[in-house]
């Protein structure tokens, strides 16, 4: 029996070989060496793509990747809480309908979706001709980093909202009804016992929002106009235009290990959270 | 006799049109013990949440030391609940679940130390206060939920079928802890189970319901010796419950022959229930019983025997520590004071319904 399923699980780790692990290995095989990459007889060891990264025009880049990053996700995570709170409240029949006005654009294709961005936002723009047609001065946001966050929460709010509302719809009603019974009004009740209960939903939130805005290049390129460019842009041009394999693979590398060490620290907060003290300091 | 602390004034609660709680009118004394008794589905849950504040009646009153409260959220009753499935704060451990409700009052610090101090030692779980509720084992969360209610010193305690999910041994300790527990804080206990034995043991007062409607009100010894009617004769205990004729006081007919009886008030030749417990019935020999019959089948139960005698082509259900053969004559009797006559209100009910 035992033996049976483990049979099942070959096919996925062969799955798994050959389209995460190998893959892995060879932009960490680029990315520690230099050469001809289509002559193997030609590459050889070096650390130079690492240390040509610490240079202020790519550190720079880095820093404004996280900026951005973070700000679409806290923005994402203030107006996403409440959306999720609500849906979990309403009505069981409305429910199904709400959440799918929610994750509709997840249906769409990603590029259409931000290019529809681009023909609101763009100065010619259904933005600024509303403005116009109200007799307000137009207002200059595309290309720029304003752009570019709100493409981000368009694009990537629905990874917020999902998830939160998927904890909070399991928190059991008679949890709540016990936090009313011994004094707890609403408002108590939000901050003691239905936010506490949260945070595995906010955690995972953040982290489907962040790691994608972190690293994209198609928003920053079409909303950011070629102007601001991300770490995302950085790998893209290494591949496609520089055709330098070898930095491209250490970008890419080292935006892994950046993103890895934000998930473990989140995962730290998640854990700390469910620790036995954790929250009694909250209020 | 203590005065009344909660008054039930012809509540109704209906959900889509059926009504699962019917016209009750029920009173409750300050340190009762009361259980409200009925299969799934009488509206014994319904008729706790709207005492707690959790749903509000349809029409009819609720009154809490003479003052109508339909309309005073549940964190301003002074009533707490143990819900049926415990509902602890699974993000704290046990000290700050049952520190909960004396958090929110401000309590000082050392005060509710002392408090909550108390409530472990009662239920028995002193040196728990870090853990986390998760580790613990049913029966431990059950007495967590208890403490977390009870260090707020309520007046009353509802408690939703609070030992359903423990397993028989732990049950009956249990059951045993809670009473004591209730004579100790001296607060009035509203009990739901659909456990017929439990609220028996443990009640002051038993409430049998039935489709939302309140069958009868009284002593556990009054509602097992004297049911009302044939669903309280059929739900409490195991019982043979056979029709007959009510001739004239004292005097009933049933299984084709007359019995001396104690019930009177009936009129002349009224049909009724007769209900006899299967302990009340004695086994003879043959000549010697009111009934003859045949041992259709004998299982041993721990303390006694259960046997089926048919008559006259009724089943008898039989307890008793001598065992006959299956197959073997034999002959049953019983006295006056065992028939218990019920007047036959089966359709009333339906009206009410
Ligand atoms: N929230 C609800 N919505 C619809 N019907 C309900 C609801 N709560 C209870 N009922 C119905 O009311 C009746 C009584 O239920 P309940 O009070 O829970 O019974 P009990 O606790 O005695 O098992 C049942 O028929 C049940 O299906
Ligand atoms: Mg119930």
């Amino acid at each position: 029996m035992k033996n049976r399923a483990k049979l099942l699980a070959y096919p996925y780790i062969v799955w798994m070989a050959i389209f995460i692990v190998i893959p892995l290995l060879l932009v960490f095989f680029y990315s520690i060496t230099s050469g001809n990459i289509y002559e193997p007889s030609s590459l050889s060891f070096t650390l130079e793509h690492y240390s040509k990264f610490f240079d202020m025009l790519y550190l720079n880049v880095i820093w404004k990747s996280f900026r951005l990053a973070i700000i679409s996700t806290v923005l994402c995570l203030v107006l996403g809480y409440p959306v999720a709170y609500i849906i979990s409240k309403s009505k069981q029949k409305h429910r199904s309908l709400l959440l799918l006005f929610f994750l509709l654009p997840i249906w769409m294709n990603f590029l259409l979706r931000t290019y529809a961005w681009m023909a609101i936002l763009s100065p010619n723009g259904f933005l600024n001709k509303a403005l116009e047609f109200f007799g307000l001065p137009p207002i200059e946001i595309m290309p720029g980093q304003t752009a570019v966050v709100l493409g981000m929460i368009y694009n990537f709010l629905p990874f917020m909202v999902l998830p939160i509302y998927t904890v909070l719809s399991k928190i059991d009603k008679n949890v709540l009804e016990a936090a009313a019974d011994l004094g707890a009004n609403s408002f108590i009740t939000f901050i003691k016992i239905i936010l506490p209960l949260s945070v595995p939903g906010i955690v995972t939130g953040i982290t489907m929002v962040f790691m994608p805005a972190v690293s994209t290049f198609v928003i920053s390129r079409l909303l950011g106009g070629g102007k601001e460019l991300l770490i995302g842009n950085l790998i893209e041009q290494q591949f496609t235009i520089y055709r330098d394999w070898h930095f491209g693979s250490a970008l890419s590398i080292i935006l892994m290990i950046m993103i890895l060490v934000s998930m473990a620290i989140m995962s730290k907060v998640d854990n700390n959270n469910n620790d036995d003290e954790g929250r009694t300091a909250m209020w | 006799m203590s005065r009344k602390i909660i008054e039930l004034k012809n509540l109704t609660k209906s959900y889509n049109g059926t009504k699962a709680v019917d016209n009750i009118n029920l009173f409750i004394r300050e340190n009762e013990f009361i259980t409200l008794l009925g299969p799934s589905g009488c509206g014994k849950t319904t008729t706790l949440r709207m005492i707690g504040g959790f749903e509000n009646p349809d029409s009819g009153d609720i009154l809490f030391e003479g003052v109508r409260i339909n309309d005073l959220p549940p964190y301003k009753r002074n009533i707490n609940t143990i819900f049926q499935r415990y509902a602890l704060f699974t993000h704290m451990n046990v000290y700050e679940n049952i520190a909960f409700g004396l958090r929110i009052k401000k309590t000082p610090k050392d005060e509710m130390d002392r408090r909550i101090k108390k409530m472990l030692k009662l239920v028995e779980l002193e040196g728990f206060e870090k853990r986390h509720v998760d580790s613990l084992s049913g029966g431990q969360q059950q007495r967590v939920a208890i403490a977390r209610a009870l260090v707020n010193e309520p007046k009353v305690l509802l408690l939703d079928e609070p030992l359903a999910a423990l397993d028989l041994k732990l049950r009956k300790e249990m059951q045993i802890e809670l009473m004591d527990m209730q004579k100790n804080v001296g607060i009035t206990f509203i009990y739901v189970t659909h456990d017929q034995e439990e609220a028996l043991t443990m009640s002051d007062t038993v409430v049998v319901m039935n489709n939302g409607v309140i069958q009868q009100v009284g002593s556990p010894v009054d509602i097992y010796n004297e049911p009302k009617n044939r669903f309280v004769a059929d739900f409490i205990g195991e019982s043979n419950i056979l029709e007959g004729v009510m001739i004239e006081d004292y005097l009933v007919e049933f299984a084709g022959k007359k019995f001396k009886c104690v019930d009177k008030g009936f009129q002349h030749n009224e049909p009724v229930d007769v209900v006899i417990r299967p302990e009340d019935i004695d086994v003879t020999r043959r000549e010697d019983g009111l009934l003859e019959g045949v041992v259709t089948s004998v299982v041993f139960k721990g303390v006694h025997y259960e046997m089926l005698v048919e008559s006259n082509g009724f089943e008898y259900m039989i307890h008793s520590t001598d065992m006959q053969e299956v197959g073997s004559e034999v002959g049953l009797t019983f006295g006056p004071e065992d028939i218990h006559v019920m007047k036959r209100e089966v359709t009333e009910i339906e009206k009410q319904g």
